[in-house]
Parts: structure tokens; C-alpha cells; sequence
């Protein structure tokens, strides 16, 4: 049996990665404001997609790993302390401590975390970010992904901008939403080629198109272009997905000045060390 | 040895010693976030500090609250509560001391330094029995305040400590009003 | 302890001497400490400090994760990211370790790849060479186990495809598939005690560890000339060597420092650049992730086991043989191990009377092209098993298993070698000048 189980699982696998290879993704390269080693996260652009996400993705999605204390996190949304009190204030959460062990619902506090999904089979947030990469190759050498980075930003931010018109070789209704920047789901075999090639990019998500543009009002005026609603979104995801990242990057660049400064000295005293030893540096 | 080959030797051992003392920082660099990471994590010190809506609390009621594990008595006494408890001669009282974490050390155990506001309605102290940590309960016992059921301990109107085996006044924890009708506890 | 003659710890002070006539803990840190070191070693004589580093640093940071971590089904991966946002500095330690594994196995590879091109493994070093063996098997272990704990969808999936390994093994296959998991399918026996060996394989480890260095240590280290260091006396001995401290001690800080410079980069820059996106989903029995690849330092050997599929003529004549015991799944198991397997016997498949590739004309280009094909291997071992990929695969996996039963033999017999330097004293004049006077290697002060 578990030969069978463990034959089935290799060739899911070929057969994943021969799909996967057949669609091609449309991933636009957004240019984050913390991308690169001294990038950091822009904390009015974190509190916009934080209101986007409250707005339309929390009606089916959950951020379960996230506390409602992280939203004033320096190097966060850095919410002012009662801003964030009054957001978690608003939302309610089950506490089984309540009524005797019973439980009930209650307004959040800051300790509290992000509720848990709603909508049936819409996946947690928490970490989608890191959960998906952008970018790929090429030919499995990983330099997309060295010079540009994972992608897990960029990915969430084309799939918001992905949903397009439903391409001319696909049939009347075929299940989900037409997206350029979607690989994984479904795909009409009408629209795959006589080689078993696909036509079009992305595919069909079962998800339903949940920005189009001004869904939501920003205090700050900022645009609400599509465009600019997916961008911030995604970075608010990448921040609810790697919230230590400006802590991370300012310990690794202490790191790397540090030890350069290290190798230098270690350096010279091998050098002065061992030149009594060695003729042509006497 | 020759006067080149000091001056070199002083070079030499600058190196060295600045080396090894960079080496030294690098270590300690390292080693202290291994220390640190044993120390309350962010969720725990989360919870340290809670905040507890008290208007829904009528005069004469209490509210019962869990905070870091341990039970909380948040009570808006009345009026004759208030009397009886300031009633007290401090020279009755088998624990002289006031027991609050907010007091200044070595308050004594009048009504005055254990209530939380001026005017003595709220009296905010731990449910933890101070004989053997039992969770006593309210408006009983001799002195119409607590009365722990386990070993028969009876306190007064303010959380004191009058009659049976405790040792100790109901410890007062840190507490402090946010706005009228929020208590933040810790 | 035997080996190169040296100069014996002497104590001085009467508590010194009372120790040291109670315990020798004194005399043997003072002989470890100042071994006699080649004193021609180049700059791919470094790894074995930076393993030893990384072995401790793993070690540390693992206790303390461990500190923080919850091995069940169902709290792993919250405890793992509980580590990420909440305890202190948590995110970096947890980094570490992850990117510290990498650091491990790319160190464990040119350390192997240096022994393999100067001949570390050939008499007398054959006991050093097994020993490090066992330690990159247990250090595969260690690595697999430690993927399996974060509890992601590549912990979970990898760890089906990697017990099925044992599954493939004829007649006893499915119970000790069985075993392993302790359960029909991976799940929470599987977790709690892949997390147990996880934390045990780690200190098995530095005890080979003391064992391998314990074996170089009566035997010498080996150097780039392969020529080995005089013993006739102690004066003779030291023109060939150094102490380790300080001389080499400092080396070998220097260019862990360098590296460590670059760790702390991806650390600091990039530390999921390694890793697999489909780890930060939680596990989840009923979705298989797209692709199921191993980390990158497993990929080499994954290639080859994936190499050898049905249609592989010598797979099918083994089966043939064999009665059908031996299929393609098995054959494949096979050839991953006993691509571990040959390696470990390379101190008896290689002829040649020279140690060092460098004094090897022929040998030199054989070893290039094996090191090109492991990056091959390691490579394909991650693309799809379509198109031209099978095929590229095979002809790498059959070029691993010829360099060392047909290549390494047949050299040794039609190789003619290069002249050698009589000394490593000569080797090292050569390269840095006998000093003013012709004298040479007196310590500094």
C-alpha cells in the first residue's frame, strides 16, 4: 500500500511539474519600498492594504498568526497605540474562558489575534506572502529569485491585477475566474495546443475578482487605482508575513559590517603572523 | 633585537590586541541573543497587562476576572461596605501592612491605602487565599467580606485578612484607571 | 598519542603537575592544540574548522529553539511561528538554523571534494575517510529529520516520499516503512520521534567528530603535495610543520570569518532564498504540493535515484536477474546509497601510488569533470522527469559510479605521475623562498 501511496505521490509530482510547466504566469516585478537589503516597509502604505484587507479580504479570509498588538509594532503599520486598541475593539473574537468554559464572543484586545478564516476554502494570509514565489528559473538555476527576490509580494500583487477578460478559446462558463497571473487551477483543454502547450497565460481561480479599483477611501487621499490597491495589499501581507523584516535586515547588516571588519583584522595578524615564516613578505 | 623590529612588534601587537577585541565583541554579540530569548516573549508580556471595562460592575457586585492565570476581584463596594471597612481599628488587624502593589512600601492596611479610587468604591485585589491559595468567596464570613471555604479564613470588606489561618491581607496588584469605566491591570 | 614527533607538554607549576599526574587532560589539550600541521596546507584546508563551528552553532541554536518548540501535529507549525514574531530575536535564531544547514552541507562538500582531489582518503587515512562518511550520512539524517519538524507541506509530503525509500526495499519494505512512521502514514508518532533523533543525531555527530580528528591526528594531516611530513626526529619534523595554534587556528578564523560574513548576508538579506515557499503552508495530508523537491543538498543523490527508471537497460537486466526482486524503485534506492556507498570505498578503488591530483595529469581532468557532474546532478535533481532531464540524470549518474569503480582503478595502473617534491619544507620553499640564511620555519616567538 505504501508502495502505491509513495508511486502515486512521484507521479503527482511529474505530472504537477509537467503542468506547471505548461503555464506560463504573467508576474509583474513591483518595485516594493522593501525590496533590497536597506528596504523598509512603508508605514502608510502597510496601514492602506491594512484597511483593504479589513475591508474585502477579511470577508473570507483569516490572519490568524497576526496580533492585533503587531499593528503598532515599530517597523510594522505602526498604528498609534489607541488607533489599534479601537481597530481590535471592533472586531470580535470567541473566547472560550467565557460563560464557564463555555464560550462566547467578545470584542478583541490587543493580545488577541486576527480571527481565523470565514469563507469555506479560503486559505489563512497569515503567511502567504512567504508561501508563494514570484518568480522562478531560469532553467532551475534560482538567479530570478537571487536578483529579484522570492516574489511572494509581487505574486499576491499581479494575481489582485491578474483577472482578465475570459480569453477567446475558452467555453461558455467554464468554472472560476480567468487569471493571468494564476497557475494551479483549472484550465480548459481548449485553450491548450496540439503540442500540449497552453495559448493563454495563467488560469482559471476559484476565487472571484476581489478588487477593481476605489473599493475602499483613503484618509490620505492616496490613489485607489487598482494597481495601487493591489500594491498595497501585497505589502501589507508581506509585513503580516515576515513582521520582523526591518529588525532582520538591521541585525544583518550590523552582522556583515561586524565581520568584515573581523575578516580584515583576522586578516592582518594571519599576514604579520605568518611572514617570518614565509620569504617573500619578509 | 633591533630598533625596526620594536617598532614593528608595536605594530604588530596593535593588531592583535584590536583582533581579539573585535573578537570579543562578535562573541558577545552573539551569545547575548541567546540569553534574551529566554526572557518573556512578546505574547507573553501581551498578556501582562489587561484592560477590564468595569461599567457593566453595579455597587455592591463584583467582577471576577483571570488575569495571568490567577483570579481577579474587581469590586464596586457601597456605601456601608466603604463605612465598615474604614470602621476598623488598625491595631485589630493580624496583617498590618497594606498589601498593595500601587501603595508606597510599608503603607499601613487602612481602607484608604487599599482601594483603588479616592472615594474607596473600588476595591480591585487577587482571589487568591493567602493560607494555601484557595479562591475565596464574596459577601461571606464573619466581617461580611470574603471567606475562603478551604481552611475557613475570613476577610473584611476591604480584602484584610481578620479571623483564621491566612497569613496576609488579599494582595492588591497593580491597577490603575485608563478612563472612568477601564481598569488596566498590571 | 603517536603520530608526527612533537615536543611533549611539560608542566611547570606544582597545581599543574598534580593535575596532570591525576588526569593528562592538560598534556592532551596541549598535543590537540599544537599538533604538527603541514605547513604548506592551502586555503581548502578550512572547511573542517568551519564544519566544526557550524556543527556548534546548529547545536545551540537548536536547544534554544527547542526551548520554544512544540513537536504535535497540530502546534508545530504555530510554535515555529511563534518563534518568528513573539520570543526575542527568535526570527534570527530560527534563520540561523535554517541557512545554517546549508552552511553545513556546503562546507561538508568541499571538505569531501578536497579529500577526494588531494588523496586525504588513501593510507593511512582510510579509518579518518570512513569515519567522515558515517558523519555526512548522519548529518543527512540530521538535515532530513530537522525539514520535517516546522510541520509545512514540504516536511510533511517530503517525509512520505522519503520513508517510501525504505518501502521500496523487497519483502521487508512495508513494515519497516511501518516502523519508521510508527503509524500507516506519516503523522504524530512520526513527528515526535524524528524530533527526538533530531536532537540526538547532533551529538552522535560530534562524537565522530572527536573520533575523525582523534584519526587525523595519529596519522598527520594530509597536505596539497600528498607527500608526508618527515618523523625521523622532532628538529626534522618541524621543518615540514607548524602548530596549529597559532598559526593555523588564525588561518582557518580568517576565512571562517569571510564566510561568515557571507552567511550573515543571507541571513540578514535573503534567508529564505534556500528554502521552499510550499514549507510556510501547513501541513495538510490531502494536498500535495506542486513540486516535491529536497533541500538543494540533497539533489545531487535524488538525481540519481530518480536516474535509473524501467526503461534503463541495466535496470531491466537486474530485474531479470533478479527475479523481479530488484524493480526500478528499489534499483533506484540502491544506486542512491551506493552512490554514498562507493565513495567511502574510494581508499581501495583508487590504484594510484601518488596521493595528491596535483602530481596526477590525467587524474586532474577525471576529477574536474566529477565535480562538474555533481553540480549537474544537483541541478537536474530539481527539474521535472520529462524531456531531455532523464536522460541527463543517467548519463550523471553513470558518470559518478564509473570515476570511481572504472576511472579510479585503471588510473592508478596507465597514469604516469608528475614529479613530486621531496619535502613539504621543499614544497613550501618553493612557493614563499628560503628565509635570508637559508634557515626556515622557526616558530615565531
Amino acid at each position: 500500500m505504501f508502495r502505491k501511496l509513495t508511486l502515486a505521490a512521484v507521479l503527482a509530482l511529474s505530472a504537477n511539474t509537467a503542468v506547471a510547466a505548461g503555464s506560463e504566469v504573467h508576474i509583474e516585478d513591483f518595485a516594493f519600498s522593501f525590496e533590497g537589503p536597506f528596504g523598509s516597509y512603508d508605514e502608510n502604505q502597510l496601514q492602506r492594504g491594512l484597511k483593504i484587507y479589513t475591508e474585502v479580504c477579511a470577508a473570507c479570509h483569516g490572519l490568524k498568526l497576526v496580533s492585533f498588538r503587531n499593528l503598532h509594532d515599530e517597523g510594522g503599520p505602526a498604528l498609534p497605540e489607541d488607533q489599534m486598541r479601537a481597530y481590535a475593539a471592533g472586531i470580535e473574537v470567541f473566547d472560550q474562558s467565557m460563560n464557564d468554559g463555555e464560550g462566547d464572543f467578545r470584542p478583541a484586545t490587543p493580545a488577541d489575534k486576527f480571527p481565523a478564516n470565514t469563507g469555506a476554502g479560503a486559505p489563512d494570509l497569515s503567511l502567504m506572502a512567504k508561501a508563494r514565489a514570484g518568480f522562478h528559473g531560469p532553467y532551475g538555476t534560482g538567479m530570478n529569485q537571487l536578483f529579484k527576490g522570492m516574489g511572494g509580494a509581487e505574486y499576491i500583487a499581479s494575481l489582485m491585477v491578474g483577472y482578465e477578460e475570459d480569453p477567446a478559446c475558452a467555453p461558455e462558463g467554464f468554472e472560476g475566474s480567468y487569471n493571468s497571473a494564476f497557475a494551479a487551477g483549472g484550465f480548459p483543454e481548449e485553450c491548450i495546443d496540439e503540442h500540449g502547450h497552453h495559448t493563454v497565460p495563467g488560469s482559471w481561480i476559484a476565487m472571484g475578482q476581489p478588487l477593481y479599483g476605489d473599493d475602499v477611501e483613503f484618509d490620505d487621499g492616496h490613489s485607489t487605482e487598482l494597481h495601487h490597491e493591489a500594491e498595497d495589499v501585497a505589502a501589507f501581507l508581506m509585513w503580516a508575513a515576515e513582521p520582523k523584516m526591518m529588525a532582520r535586515k538591521q541585525a544583518g547588516l550590523t552582522g556583515v559590517i561586524f565581520l568584515a571588519l573581523l575578516s580584515v583584522l583576522l586578516y592582518l595578524t594571519n599576514k604579520r603572523l605568518w611572514a617570518p615564516h614565509k620569504h617573500k613578505e619578509d | 633585537m633591533s630598533h625596526a623590529d620594536d617598532h614593528q612588534g608595536t605594530r604588530r601587537d596593535f593588531i592583535y590586541y584590536a583582533t581579539a577585541g573585535a573578537g570579543a565583541v562578535v562573541t558577545g554579540a552573539a551569545v547575548w541573543p541567546l540569553v534574551n530569548q529566554m526572557n518573556p516573549s512578546a505574547d507573553v508580556l501581551a498578556l501582562a497587562s489587561i484592560r477590564v471595562d468595569i461599567s457593566v460592575v453595579d455597587p455592591g457586585t463584583q467582577l471576577t476576572v483571570l488575569w495571568q492565570g490567577k483570579p481577579v476581584f474587581i469590586r464596586a463596594r457601597t456605601e456601608e461596605e466603604i463605612a465598615a471597612a474604614r470602621a476598623v481599628d488598625l491595631a485589630d488587624l493580624p496583617d498590618q501592612n497594606a498589601e498593595n502593589a500601587n501603595a508606597v512600601a510599608g503603607a499601613d492596611a487602612s481602607d484608604e491605602n487599599r482601594a483603588l479610587s479616592e472615594d474607596g468604591v473600588w476595591l480591585v485585589q487577587m482571589g487568591v487565599c493567602t493560607h494555601l491559595g484557595c479562591v475565596p468567596l464574596g459577601e461571606q464570613g464573619d466581617f461580611g467580606g470574603w471567606f475562603c471555604p478551604c481552611h475557613g479564613s475570613h476577610y473584611d470588606t476591604s480584602g484584610r485578612i481578620r479571623k483564621g489561618p491566612a497569613p496576609r491581607n488579599l494582595p492588591v496588584p497593580v491597577a490603575s484607571f485608563v478612563d472612568a469605566t477601564t481598569i488596566q491591570l498590571g | 598519542m603517536s603520530g608526527i614527533p612533537h615536543d611533549h607538554y611539560e608542566p611547570k607549576s606544582n597545581f599543574t603537575k598534580g593535575v596532570e599526574a591525576r588526569l593528562p587532560i592538560l598534556g592532551l589539550l596541549y598535543t590537540t592544540i599544537m599538533a604538527p600541521t603541514p605547513k604548506n596546507l592551502n586555503w581548502m584546508w578550512i572547511w573542517g574548522i568551519v564544519l566544526t563551528f557550524t556543527l556548534a552553532l546548529q547545536i545551540i541554536t537548536g536547544i534554544v529553539l527547542v526551548m520554544h518548540y512544540t513537536p504535535h501535529v497540530d502546534m508545530a507549525f504555530a510554535s515555529v511561528e511563534h518563534i518568528m514574531r513573539d520570543v526575542n530575536g527568535g526570527h534570527m535564531i530560527r534563520y540561523f538554523h535554517m541557512n545554517g544547514a546549508s552552511l553545513f552541507f556546503l562546507a561538508v562538500y568541499m571538505h569531501i571534494f578536497r579529500g577526494l582531489y588531494y588523496g586525504s582518503y588513501k593510507a593511512p587515512r582510510e579509518i579518518t575517510w570512513i569515519i567522515g562518511m558515517l558523519i555526512y550520512l548522519m548529518m543527512m539524517g540530521a538535515g532530513f529529520m530537522g525539514y520535517v519538524l516546522p510541520w509545512g507541506q514540504m516536511s510533511f509530503h517530503g517525509t512520505a516520499v522519503i520513508t517510501g525509500l525504505f518501502g521500496a526495499i523487497p519483502f521487508i519494505g512495508e513494515s519497516l516503512q511501518t516502523w519508521l512512521l510508527g503509524a500507516g502514514a506519516v503523522g504524530q508518532p512520526a513527528l515526535n520521534r524524528f524530533f527526538s533523533l533530531h536532537y540526538l543525531l547532533p551529538f552522535i555527530i560530534a562524537g565522530l567528530v572527536i573520533v575523525h580528528i582523534w584519526a587525523f591526528h595519529n596519522t598527520g594531516n594530509n597536505n596539497p603535495t600528498g607527500v608526508e611530513v618527515r618523523r625521523g626526529s622532532v628538529a626534522e619534523a618541524k621543518k615540514d610543520t607548524l602548530p596549529f595554534w597559532p598559526y593555523f587556528v588564525i588561518k582557518d578564523l580568517f576565512a571562517l570569518a569571510v564566510i561568515l560574513t557571507v552567511f550573515m548576508a543571507v541571513v540578514g538579506f535573503m534567508p529564505n532564498y534556500l528554502g521552499h515557499p510550499d514549507n510556510y503552508i501547513p501541513a495538510n495530508a490531502l494536498v500535495t504540493p506542486a513540486h516535491i523537491v529536497p533541500e538543494w543538498y540533497f539533489l545531487p543523490f535524488y538525481a540519481i535515484l530518480r536516474a535509473f527508471t524501467a526503461d534503463v537497460w541495466v535496470v531491466q537486466i537486474v530485474n531479470l536477474l533478479s527475479f523481479g526482486i530488484i524493480d526500478a524503485k528499489f534499483f533506484g534506492v540502491l544506486a542512491m546509497f551506493g552512490a554514498i556507498f562507493v565513495m567511502a570505498l574510494a581508499p581501495w578503488l583508487d590504484t594510484s601510488s601518488v596521493r595528491s591530483g596535483r602530481f596526477r595529469p590525467m587524474f586532474k581532468w577525471w576529477f574536474a569533470l566529477l565535480a562538474v557532474d555533481f553540480v549537474v546532478l544537483m541541478w537536474v535533481g530539481a527539474m521535472p522527469t520529462d524531456g531531455i532531464y532523464p536522460y541527463i540524470s543517467l548519463l550523471g549518474a553513470t558518470y559518478w559510479f564509473a570515476y570511481f569503480l572504472i576511472i579510479l582503478p585503471l588510473l592508478g595502473v596507465i597514469e604516469k605521475p608528475l614529479p613530486m617534491p621531496a619535502t613539504i619544507e621543499d614544497d613550501f620553499n618553493a612557493h614563499y623562498g628560503p628565509k635570508a640564511g637559508g634557515k626556515t620555519a622557526t616558530p615565531a616567538e
